[in-house]
């Protein structure tokens, strides 16, 4: 199927681009009229997977992040979000809840929250070439949401 | 700076404003734990009313806040958390740690 709209942006690993990158999804994906929930659920996800390029991916030096956002006829927006850092060595054990290598201050809690927030989420990484990560929710119309 | 502490006498109060995430929760850390050393307080209560936005960085701060309380021999209550970011406390277990009042 073919996405209904689409976008596309890139910007420099600065934590203070946090802000901006689930800002301006959350801006994109309000043409759909989601909940304020689900607009929350959109942006505290995004907030870890770009948290997730700029704490590990781009430990070492400053890179490029990458984010797509395709919205299909039915309300299912597909968010893409890619950089070429220093990829997941083991996918499955960086997804589990509470397992971190950033220390003290982080609860471990990344992967946790993007798959509870969002209906899917696909992890693919290649040590050394970076890593992409593809979250989907399904936005319900409005239509249906008043019966 | 996103948070303002009331000191009122052993118990210290931070208020957050804004959004928390990884960019701001190391000066709202710093800012709060600097307060605390200064006023070696028995309670330490962050109220949340403010709040706009949270993710997982937020977590690791009342954890962080948590333990460093533990130390002091003191105590921690989180206050007045918004709806919209109740169902991430609640993922995270700190639930269980009876820090979270309403």
């Amino acid at each position: 199927m073919k996405p209904v709209n689409e976008m596309k942006f890139e910007f420099l690993s600065k934590s203070s681009n946090e802000s901006f990158a689930r800002a301006t999804v959350s801006a994109f994906v309000a043409q759909l009229d989601p909940t304020i929930s689900e607009l929350a659920d959109i942006k505290t996800a995004v907030s870890e997977a770009v948290t997730n390029c700029i704490v590990h991916a781009y430990k070492q030096n400053m890179g490029i992040i990458y984010i797509a956002v395709q919205i299909f006829e039915n309300g299912k927006v597909v968010i893409k979000i890619r950089d070429r850092g220093c990829g997941i060595e083991n996918v499955n054990q960086a997804m589990e809840p509470m397992f971190t290598t950033g220390g003290d201050e982080r609860a471990g809690l990344g992967f946790a929250v993007m798959q509870s927030f969002m209906d899917k989420i696909k992890v693919t990484s290649k040590t050394g070439k970076g890593t992409s990560i593809t979250l989907e929710k399904n936005i319900i119309p409005r239509v249906m949401r008043n019966g | 700076m996103n948070v303002k502490i009331k000191n009122e006498g052993k118990t210290l109060i931070a208020f957050i404003e804004g959004d928390i995430d990884h960019h701001t929760a190391k000066n709202i850390r710093e800012y709060i734990d600097n307060n605390v050393e200064s006023s070696n307080p028995n309670l330490l209560k962050i109220d949340f009313s403010k709040v706009q936005f949270m993710d997982s960085s937020g977590i690791g701060l009342i954890m962080g806040r948590y333990r460093l309380m533990q130390l002091l021999k003191g105590k921690l209550e989180v206050i007045n958390v918004p709806e919209n970011i109740k169902k991430l406390i609640k993922l995270s277990g700190l639930t269980s740690l009876n820090i979270i009042k309403d």
